[in-house]
């Protein structure tokens, strides 16, 4: 299936090459010349090598989940086995891969080259949060391999504080950590996009992945302290003895779920944010057209950046809340869910009248658009006070987030990581493979996790090691769907992996793309530029905007017209 | 004019404050002091969410606070504040003497600004120490009784704590620049000195607070 | 289709109502998804590239018109939701007058249960038909939560206060009742049963069981043991507060402030915590009685105060 790549000819012969070296050349340093860069490049794949490094844990440890759901009743775990899993799992999945996935990869590598930048604006610093959140990580590894943490990934006192005995302060330590790391890389990322734009590069000619870095950023500055705050409190409340969150003592165990929700609700912006950005990138173009609605587009991610600190309370609906608090949450979050329907219309809207072709990229983006969709109308079932009492704390919640967070942030991110694939690695990827891929993580995704809202309905509680025999047939069903999801992300690694090797050199610009980042070398130069890249036009000038797009030719297809294939809208032969 | 000519006609060999990925120290010197901002917004944050939780917590049980609150050392905490402020006044003189090149006057008042705040640290160890003879750490022997006073004195330790830890690092910055810039090692127009600075201010503004909430209200 | 794959049972006068609005949110947000994947499929059919579809640009007017109108139809799809939402809620807050209470004390990993008379169940709750019953319920340890799927109904349960909530069942049978809130090792294993049964069986199966007195009994038998009457009588050695009429009062404390006189605070008092703020005139003397009495006792005494103050002390 990859012959069609291994056909590509050398469409454009990568001349600049020679002039000026790619950021991946060594210079003889060895190992210490990538583990101690200042190239947000680099680090961009370190950061890369890392969070695939904490899927595979967060995903070895979601596989064990659901294959011990396979059967109502205990049968490889114990209950301590399960609940040190599921923990492990929220823990390394939520702060060391999906806070950390778009912006510290995709973000790092692209951020200077979108607004024309020699590199972010504290290079050292940019390496410290890297090792930050190494830190943070091999905190929540020993404190896994020391025996594991048992409160789940929301650390609610007075469990966490008093009655937990796991290593739940180490690891909450970790994380702590790892918000550091998380704070640094908000203020670089804002910094630099506040002072190293390059000539004619104006906010409103910002390419819309700026835009979800920059708002990413600001969420990450202003929420993250807040969570080091508070599992501040819950170290000193279980190591000092504390009793800030004692009921029992005249302290407030609501109190801890006010600060944590404040931070994790907008967490979940901080995931789905960047995923924004890189969506609106591709859908553009693939579909060979302008976006829609592209101001519309910043002002409501910066509505979603801003509201999103005022919806916390949702969380805690049936947490002794008053009613008017409950009541004014969810009106918050009703309105919330606005932007957030104008970025679905306006995507929907970008793919009128263009000149659609369906690459792998493609794919996952238009998987992205229907995963977030589903995800994002089940939030106003949660934002429905009645509702939300009958399926908090059930397995709705679980399919609700996983679908904005997994089916979205993470179908994104593969979306971005085949489209600037041969921009970051120079190399073009066995595009069938990766659309079957692609193909294979929508079915497998909804086969895992649509069955959890109906289940949720049904009132099957979240972190139940046993349930009763009426939810077994549900719980089948999404443990099968899981097997097949975890094989297609498996995938990704393997093709990818083989591309780098056997893959086709790729030109500047694959596939025809505007933006700074195509106007370089693939891969681009350490320096990233050549010369001081000058922008004298709107983003995503993909058609004169008094026509539509023509059925242009990019250079991608010029290679696929070689003797041997035939065009046919992108689609490969039979 | 980059700095290093200016200083290789003056005759000293100073490293070039210049970092990638800028090319003029003006614009490098303006991130690094809006970076500063962005961080210390978040450390603002930092704080707020402690200082809520404070509040919220005091709004239930007012009466236990103020009674706690009357246990707390006055007579370490303003001096201390006064140790404080002068140090940040010395700190601000400081940056304003490397700004008109005056390096000897610089060291000293950052030399000034390091040891005001170890002072400050060291009194507060004394404070320390009074606190846990009476007895104040909310643990089985706690002098108030078993209420919300301990929360009012968790707080006051986890508070004073933080605080304390920032203030430790400020020190260990200040006087590295102090040491820096003694040498000769630091050109005076290097980012670091602002920044520093401001981080300074911050830690003292945050005292500011701390004063009042802990050790005024419930006397008044 | 099977409505026991799809939805829960609906046992209880909430259900009805939570489902009502449960499936209309399904069928919006059903019609939405039809939409925006029609869209999808017949732009992704109709402009793939090369497609004798013509193309051209859009109207300025026509975005702009477009991008209002949906962002307004959406708002005010949301806010007919917000309305529904909120409009089924609030009835749904308060007890009716004639609810039975019923004290739930969860504990890691178990339900602790006491009827008014008295009769006490572990993980079980037996109920009549068609009556109200208003659960009052606190923890010893973690936060639980108490979750009845077919009725619609869960509330975390906090250690140290005390949380309500109520049903009024439909249906007989057996019911589930999990624990929804992280506790521990056991967490799967905290759940029980709400059996829910007709009126002259539930009277025959409390007839059967060892009852110990109503709640007022037990809390009135606990004043004398405990020692409360020497000092809370009228005329008594000792200047200690009367108790008759005083549940539901606003009362004056030391500080100046005023304390409303219910459960949680009568509960401060018995443990000991009101003495930095003992109630106006009154000096700060009542002992602790933190580790003599556990929670179920303090709901009985508080339940006994409350019966000195008729007017105030039913249920709204």
């Amino acid at each position: 299936m990859t012959d069609a790549i291994a056909s590509f000819g050398d469409a454009e012969p990568s001349r600049e090459h020679e002039e000026t070296g790619s950021y991946l050349e060594s210079h003889g340093g060895g190992l210490s010349e990538w583990l101690l860069t200042t190239d947000h490049k680099r680090i961009a794949i370190l950061y890369a090598l890392l969070v695939t490094f904490f899927f595979f844990i967060g995903g070895t440890a979601a596989t064990l989940i659901r294959l011990e759901l396979f059967s109502p009743t205990a049968t490889f775990l114990t209950d301590d086995g399960y609940n040190r899993v599921f923990t492990v799992h929220g823990i390394v999945m939520v702060w060391f891969f999906l806070v950390p996935l778009i912006p510290t990869t995709l973000g790092n590598f692209l951020l200077p080259l979108m607004i024309g930048a020699p590199d972010v604006a504290f290079p050292k610093l940019n390496l410290a949060s890297w090792y930050l959140t190494l830190i943070g990580g091999l905190f929540v590894l020993g404190a896994t391999l020391m025996g594991g943490v048992d409160t789940g990934w929301t650390f609610y006192p007075p469990y966490s504080t008093v009655y937990s005995n796991s290593n739940v302060a180490i690891a909450v330590l970790g994380v702590i950590i790892a918000g550091f790391g998380t704070i640094a890389t908000g203020v670089n990322f804002v910094t630099t996009t506040h002072t190293l734009r390059c000539p004619g590069m104006t906010w409103f000619r910002l390419p819309l992945m700026v835009w979800g870095l920059y708002t990413v950023s600001l969420v990450m500055i202003l929420a993250t302290p807040v969570l080091a705050m508070t599992l501040v409190l819950v170290v000193a409340d279980r190591w000092f003895g504390l009793p800030v969150f004692d009921g029992f003592r005249g302290g407030d165990p609501v109190l801890f779920q006010h600060l944590f929700w404040f931070y994790s609700h907008p967490a979940v912006y901080i995931m789905i944010l960047p995923a924004f950005g890189v969506v609106s990138e591709v859908i553009a173009c693939f579909a060979r057209r302008r976006v829609f609605g592209y101001a519309a587009m910043v002002y409501a991610m910066l509505a979603i950046a801003i509201i999103g600190f005022a919806v916390w309370g949702h969380h805690m609906f049936v947490a002794g809340q008053s009613t008017f608090a409950n009541l004014v949450f969810s009106f918050l979050t009703f309105i919330i869910a606005v932007p957030s329907a104008i970025k679905v219309f306006n995507w929907t809207a970008t793919l009128y009248r263009g000149q659609i072709t369906f690459e792998a990229p493609m794919l996952y983006t238009l998987g992205f658009v229907g995963l977030f969709t589903v995800g994002g109308m089940t939030g106003l079932f949660l934002a429905s006070i009645p509702v939300d009492i009958q399926v908090t704390g059930t397995y709705f919640v679980i399919a609700h987030f996983h679908y904005v967070m997994v089916g979205g942030a993470v179908s994104a991110y593969f979306a971005g990581l085949h489209f600037w694939w041969p921009k970051i690695t120079g190399r073009l990827y066995p595009e069938s493979w990766a659309r079957f891929a692609a193909y294979l993580m929508f079915f497998g995704f909804n086969f895992t996790f649509f069955p959890q809202f109906i289940l949720g309905y049904l009132g099957m509680p979240r972190r139940y090691h046993v349930y009763p025999p009426e939810f077994h047939t549900w719980n089948v069903m999404s443990s099968t769907g899981a097997v097949v999801l975890a094989a297609a992300y498996l995938m990704p690694l393997f093709y990818l992996g083989w591309s780098l090797v056997y893959g086709q050199a790729s030109p500047a610009n694959p596939w025809n793309a505007t933006g700074l980042e195509w106007k370089t070398t693939s891969p681009p130069p350490k320096h990233n530029f050549a010369t001081m890249p000058i922008v004298d036009e709107d983003p995503y000038n993909y058609h004169d905007v008094r026509i539509g797009p023509e059925a242009e030719r990019r250079d991608i297809d010029s290679v696929r017209a070689a003797p041997g294939l035939t065009p046919n809208n992108g689609r490969r032969s039979p | 004019m980059s700095e290093s000519a200016i200083n290789a006609s003056a005759g000293i060999a100073l490293p070039d404050p210049l970092r990638e990925p800028w090319s003029d120290i003006a614009r490098q010197r303006e991130a690094a002091t809006f970076g500063m901002w962005l961080f210390l917004m978040s450390e603002m944050l930092f704080f707020g969410a402690v200082f809520m939780a404070f509040s919220f917590t005091r709004a239930l049980n007012v009466a236990e606070f103020q009674h706690a609150a009357r246990h707390t050392e006055i007579v370490y905490g303003a001096p201390n504040t006064f140790v404080l402020v002068t140090s940040s006044l010395a700190m601000t003189i400081a940056v304003r003497a490397a700004n008109i090149a005056n390096r000897r006057l610089c060291a000293r008042l950052l030399g000034a600004t390091a040891i005001l705040g170890f002072v400050f640290l060291v009194i507060k160890g004394l404070e320390y120490k009074d606190d846990l003879e009476h007895h104040l750490y909310p643990t089985l022997h706690f002098a108030l009784g078993h209420n919300a006073t301990q929360i009012f004195w968790a707080f006051y330790w986890i508070m004073t704590g933080i605080h304390a830890f920032h203030l430790t690092v400020g020190v260990g910055l200040v006087s590295r620049l102090t040491w820096l810039v003694h040498r000769n090692q630091l050109s005076l127009r290097s980012p670091q000195l602002e920044v520093t600075s401001l981080y300074w201010h911050l830690v003292d503004a945050f005292w500011i607070v701390l004063f009042p909430v802990l050790y005024v209200m419930g006397r008044g | 289709m099977n409505t026991v794959l799809f939805m829960p049972r609906s046992a209880s006068t909430i259900a009805p109502r939570t489902d009502g609005l449960y499936l209309a949110l399904v069928a919006i947000s059903a019609a939405i998804l039809v939409l925006v994947f029609a869209l999808i499929v017949i732009f992704a059919y109709r402009y793939r590239r090369g497609s004798a579809a013509p193309r051209g640009a859009l109207p300025t007017l026509l975005q702009h018109e477009v991008e209002i109108g949906w962002t307004t139809a959406t708002v005010f799809a949301f806010l007919f939701f917000f309305w529904w939402a909120g409009a089924n809620e609030v009835p749904e807050l308060l007890p009716p007058r004639t609810a039975t209470e019923i004290h739930v004390v969860a504990k890691q990993w178990m339900w602790k249960v006491q009827h008014p008379n008295g009769v006490r169940e572990i993980d079980m709750l037996h109920v009549p038909i068609g009556e109200p019953a208003r659960l009052v319920m606190t923890s010893q340890d973690v936060i639980h939560s108490f979750s009845v799927p077919d009725f619609r109904i869960k509330s975390d349960i906090l250690p140290g206060r005390y949380v309500e909530i109520w049903f009024e069942p439909t249906e007989i049978g057996t019911f589930r009742l999990f624990c929804t809130q992280f506790c521990g090792t056991a967490h799967s294993a905290m759940t029980g049963s709400i059996v829910v049964m007709s009126k002259p069986d539930f009277a025959k199966w409390l007839q059967s069981r060892p009852g110990g007195g109503d709640f007022v009994a037990q809390g009135r038998e606990l004043f004398v043991s405990l020692g409360c009457a020497g000092c809370h009588t009228p005329g008594g050695p000792v200047h200690a507060p009367d108790f008759d009429g005083l549940f539901g009062r606003r009362v004056p404390l030391a500080s100046g402030r005023f304390v409303l006189v219910d459960d949680a605070w009568i509960r401060d008092c018995i443990l000991g915590h009101s003495t930095a703020d003992p109630p106006a005139g009154y000096p700060p003397i009542m002992p602790s009685f933190k580790g003599e009495v556990d929670d179920g006792q303090i709901l009985a005494l508080t339940a006994y105060v409350r019966s000195l103050s008729p007017q105030t002390g039913a249920t709204r």
